[in-house]
């Protein structure tokens, strides 16, 4: 198992004897740390380190004289004391643990061979160690059905459950989701769901992980490999920004498991599902083995060098002002780096964002005080979370937080539009109207509070919330896109108050795409150069780079906007696929289509290249190219190679140097760490993360960036229009199962996208006389679309919400993308029974 | 019938007004479904989970665990045969063959019209009365086969209704408490911690690792 021998800061020191050996320990700590920490290494079964204690399984008695004689005890449950004296090995408890491993083997069937646990099961290891060699048991042993499915992706085999309580523990304390627990009593206690709900949690296969029997399996994985067949390396996931560290494994050069690590300041060794199986997009069919060029309205193979010319022919020719590049958050750093020079130096463009209308201006990761993970999760502190629903965009963020909140007396103060996963376990949790989160913000600071609230929230919870931060020492805030409805500027005008409010605050930037922060690090975004270098104020990138862009370039908005209006010849998609991210739809086809040669640099062919893509350069994707990745508090980790790229797909790096070369500029890089090199050389918050540093030991969960940013600025703050009385106000945010590109690839979470709805809450449900499931017609500026309606309790009266990107982009799919207006504050709509 | 009806929903929001915690309500509320529909429903029990705050799983987690709770139908009444060690010496296995006759059903089944469902069980403690019996918990002492016989009739031809009711009630008269003898309990929301969670939470913030201090 992907377990790290844990270090612990000895405090307060105890002394204990393990095996005569004296040991020092933290008080407090439980025994059977201490002993694995003096190299005595207890065998167990329901104990996780990442949980509470339960003492089910018995696994690890072992005999503790505290001054009143020898006893066994567990001692997974039992804390240090000065003193005490330990046996981890005499007969006795050799003894015990030979009878706990027969009883536990009763019931336990004979599957070793047809079990996918086999080979790495503690069970089975344990048993060879610590057990009998022969069962003295000759009854029936009990029988179930074999495996039933408890949730889309998870299998139950009860007769191999060993009822450890791992599982339904994880459920409760970890995930929050106590949707299995054991049921009946006895001999006949079995992990049970309710019948008709199944185990559906974002985090349901971490219990396939740490289920010490193959009792939980995971449908990806289920009888595709044995351990000793699988190789494996130790990365990092890429689905989404927390940057969760996993062990990729592989056979004959297909990934096929990843399993969480433990790494100390960012997961604990859990995952989320959609990280966890998301390696199955590496292996789909549709994944690209070579470039495809345009010919004759039909995007066919084609040779590299053909591809490449034709992308090189069509940037040497384009003048800079009409060359625009999109995306590289999908990126390694080194990928993103190579793109960054290759379109603001070789190419002179400056009209480049990693970002796609949904992300925030790069002055606001960069440029203002970092917080990380742990500092936000600090115990008893105090949290503005401002961020969108971490459930659905950040997921294992999320479990972190739930830990602060419920066992670290940490106060969340959540302010959302409508309710979020926090919510359950905020301190306090307020819905603003949209468009007026930095209003409501302010005001949780001080000022008059009017008698009927503020920005739609009453004035008891406003200063109820007030109250929770007015204690705040050393506030931390969490801020993130929570509604692409309404302009980024909304958030950074909230940003702008929490910092007027409260100079010292730290902040921890959530968003969501995997590598974004290290794509705004390199430098993808307009008037930005990497190592939070910028144009006006270049450092050692000028020399470097030679050439640099002359004037601030055009963000995603402004791009789109300008190719739509004729005036962008080369548009590069670098893992972008605008049709599906960008906010307005509309305007994203009207630019596709208006834009001259569209370059795509994919691993697959997204909806906006098989619209409109004249070159497509097959990319390599994750599992497929070494290099390193940033994750959202600012924290270089490195990406292991496990498989070969399909066909001759190739690295994105090795492609814009490639493209450099064709362009006429030497950018002196043979290999990606070349690039990182580079990188480390220019950037003094990169200082510390240079490719040795991060291959020490001492540095086996990456390498912090500094997070001293200061140049942030407040901007002239959003004007949003008063609200009509007769229209609500959209909210657009993410599911974590939705149509992306890579996620429609997995067949395993393809399904668990939840059908696209209007969601309304009751009271205005109610003043229009619909029900979940009736018809709605939604009009609003630019469109009518017509939904099915969805009422819940926690969206507030006056907003509605869409989700972003569950429906296809067809005529009539309830698509968010066809009503709202990119640079619109808000997006008013109005909302009949239809 | 299967969620709770109104009335009966509005009992068991104040049963689990009684409580410091919601949760704490679930298993009066088991009792309460079972008294309504004869057996705990799937419907029951998701509706007491959204009347107590938890997940349904939760609910059958708990009420599974005991065996007076019937997840499936079960007859008007529940006759419980003893074959333990005193009842078996003195003719429970035949007691109990004589009722599957009688009654036309193995142990666990209910019979076709709906009005009994028999079980085989373990000791009820009734061991100096052996071969005991109970009919929806209620005792019948050193049963012979005719008694049996003439029990089944009764209880078929009403005879017994007055003592023996339906399945799942728990008592004859509910007990209601005026208002002027209220213990004086204040609503959860209203309430202080509870002193025994309080001291729960002292004891962990004491312990919390800033402080760190040995005791
Ligand atoms: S299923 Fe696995 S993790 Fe869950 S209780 Fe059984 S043995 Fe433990
Ligand atoms: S939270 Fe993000 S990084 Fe972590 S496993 Fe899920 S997708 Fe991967
Ligand atoms: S590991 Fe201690 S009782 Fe299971
Ligand atoms: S053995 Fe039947 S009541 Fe005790």
């Amino acid at each position: 198992m992907s377990e790290r021998p844990r270090k612990i800061e000895i405090t307060d020191p105890v002394e204990i004897t393990v095996d005569g050996q004296t040991v020092t320990a933290q008080s407090g700590e439980l025994l059977i740390e201490a002993c694995e920490r003096a190299g005595a290494y207890v065998p167990r079964f329901c104990y996780h380190p990442r949980m509470e204690p339960v003492g089910m399984c018995r696994m690890c008695l072992v005999e503790v004289d505290t001054g009143r004689g020898p006893a066994l005890q567990p001692s997974c449950m039992l804390p240090v004391t000065p003193g005490m004296a330990v046996d981890t090995t005499g007969e006795k408890v050799a003894k015990a643990q030979d009878g706990v491993l027969e009883f536990l083997l009763a019931n336990h069937p004979l599957d070793c061979p047809v079990c996918d646990k086999g080979g790495e099961c503690p069970l089975q290891d344990q048993t060879v160690a610590y057990g009998p060699g022969e069962s003295r048991f000759v009854e029936e042993k009990r029988h179930y059905t074999k495996p039933i499915p408890i949730s889309e992706t998870v299998y139950l085999d009860r007769e191999r459950c060993i009822l450890c309580d791992r599982c339904t523990r994880f459920a409760k304390e970890v995930a929050g989701d106590p949707l299995i627990h054991f049921a009946e009593r006895g001999a006949q206690t079995e992990v049970a769901t309710f019948p008709g709900e199944p185990f559906s949690s974002y985090f349901s296969g971490n219990t396939v992980q740490i289920c010490p029997v193959g009792a939980l399996t995971a449908k990806p994985y289920r009888f595709k490999a044995r351990p000793w067949d699988l190789e494996e390396s130790e990365s990092t996931c890429t689905g989404c920004s927390v940057g969760c560290r996993v062990t990729v494994q592989s056979s004959r050069n297909e990934v096929l498991r990843f399993q969480g690590v433990d790494s100390d300041p960012v997961n604990w060794s859990w995952l989320c599902d959609k990280g966890r199986f998301g390696f199955e997009a590496g292996n789909s069919e549709d994944r690209l083995g070579e470039p495809l060029l345009r010919d004759g309205g039909e995007l066919r193979p084609a040779r590299w060098s053909d591809a490449l010319t034709a992308a090189a022919s069509a940037l040497k020719g384009a003048d800079a002002d009409r060359v625009a590049v999109l995306g590289g958050a999908r990126l390694t750093n080194e990928g993103q780096l190579a793109w960054a020079r290759l379109a603001k130096s070789v190419v002179g463009t400056d009209h480049v964002d990693a970002q796609l209308g949904d992300g925030l201006p790069a002055e606001v990761v960069l440029d203002l005080p970092g917080a990380t993970i742990d500092e936000v999760c600090a115990p008893g502190g105090t949290v503005l979370y401002l961020g969108p629903d971490p459930k659905e965009e950040l997921p294992v963020l999320h479990l972190r937080l739930r830990h602060a909140a419920v066992n670290d007396r940490v106060k969340i103060v959540s302010v959302s539009p409508v309710a979020t996963g926090l919510s359950e376990f905020a301190a306090a949790d307020v819905h603003p109207r949209p468009g007026e989160t930095a209003v409501l913000v302010a005001a949780l600071f001080g000022g008059d509070v009017p008698s009927d609230g503020v920005a739609g929230v009453p004035a008891e919870q406003v200063l109820a919330a007030r109250e929770l931060l007015s204690g705040a020492q050393d506030l931390k805030v969490v801020v993130g896109r929570q509604n692409l409805a309404e302009s980024a500027a909304v958030m950074v005008d909230a940003v702008a108050a929490v910092r007027a409010a409260v100079p010292t605050a730290t902040f921890l930037p959530a968003l969501r795409r995997a590598n974004v922060r290290g794509a705004l690090e390199a430098g993808l975004a307009p008037g930005r150069l990497p190592g939070r270098a910028t144009l006006e104020a270049p450092g050692s990138w000028k020399d470097a780079w030679g050439s640099l862009p002359k004037s601030v370039g055009r963000d995603a908005e402004g791009i789109l906007t300008a190719a739509a209006a004729g005036r962008i010849d080369v548009l590069v998609l670098l893992g972008a696929d605008p049709l599906s991210d960008f906010p307005d739809r509309d305007l994203a086809a009207k630019a596709l289509d208006a834009a001259g040669t569209v370059i795509s640099v994919d691993p697959f062919v997204n909806a906006s290249a098989a619209r409109a893509a004249d070159v497509v350069l097959a990319a390599a994707a994750f599992g497929e190219v070494a290099g390193t990745t940033t994750s959202l508090e600012g924290r270089v980790t490195t990406l292991a190679q496990q498989v070969t790229p399909p066909g001759t797909a190739r690295a994105d790096w090795l492609l814009a140097v490639e493209l450099a070369d064709r362009l006429g500029t030497d950018t002196k890089v043979a290999t990606a760490e070349d690039l990182w090199a580079q990188m480390v050389e220019g950037s003094a918050a990169h200082a510390g993360a240079s490719t040795e540093a991060l291959a020490d030991e001492a540095n086996v969960d990456g390498v912090l960036l500094a997070l001293d940013g200061s140049g942030f600025t407040a901007p002239a703050a959003t004007q949003v229009p008063p609200q009509n009385s007769y229209s609500l106000r959209l909210v657009v945010n993410r599911s974590l199962y939705d149509h992306g590109t890579l996620l429609s690839h997995c067949p395993s979470s393809a399904p668990l996208s939840r059908e696209a709805t209007l969601v309304l809450g009751p009271a205005d449900a109610e003043s229009i006389a619909v029900t979940t499931g009736s018809p709605v017609k939604v009009t609003a500026q630019r469109a009518t679309i017509t939904a099915v309606a969805t009422v819940v309790d926690s969206v507030p009266r006056g907003t509605a919400v869409l989700h972003h990107n569950l429906a296809d982009a067809d005529a009539d799919g309830v698509d968010p993308g066809r009503i709202v207006i990119a640079g619109e504050p808000v997006t008013e709509i109005r909302v009949e029974a239809g | 019938m299967a969620r709770f009806s109104a009335a009966n929903e509005q009992l068991a929001r104040s049963i689990v007004s009684r409580y410091p915690l919601p949760k704490s309500a679930t298993i009066p509320l088991c009792h309460l479904a079972q008294e309504q529909d004869g057996h705990l429903t799937d419907d029951a029990m998701g509706h007491i989970a959204e009347l107590v705050g938890c997940t349904a799983a939760e609910v059958l987690g708990t009420a599974s665990f005991y065996e007076m709770f019937k997840r499936h139908e079960t007859g008007t009444y529940c006759v419980n045969v003893c074959t333990n060690i005193s009842c078996l010496l003195l003719g429970g296995e035949e007691l109990l063959e004589h009722a599957e006759q009688k009654l036309g059903v193995r142990p666990g089944g209910t019979t076709a019209d709906g009005m009994f469902t028999l079980e085989d069980v373990e000791c009820i403690a009734a061991c100096t009365e052996a071969p005991a019996l109970q009919v929806n918990y209620r005792y019948f002492h050193q049963i012979t086969t005719d008694e049996f016989d003439q029990l089944v009739d009764d209880l078929r031809a009403g005879k017994l209704a007055d003592e023996i009711p339906p399945h799942g009630t728990l008592g004859k008269v509910r007990q209601e408490i005026p208002a002027d003898k209220v213990a004086n309990i204040t609503p959860p929301e209203q309430q202080t911690e509870p002193v025994w969670i309080a001291r729960h939470r002292l004891a962990a913030e004491a312990a919390a690792p800033a402080e760190g201090g040995e005791s």
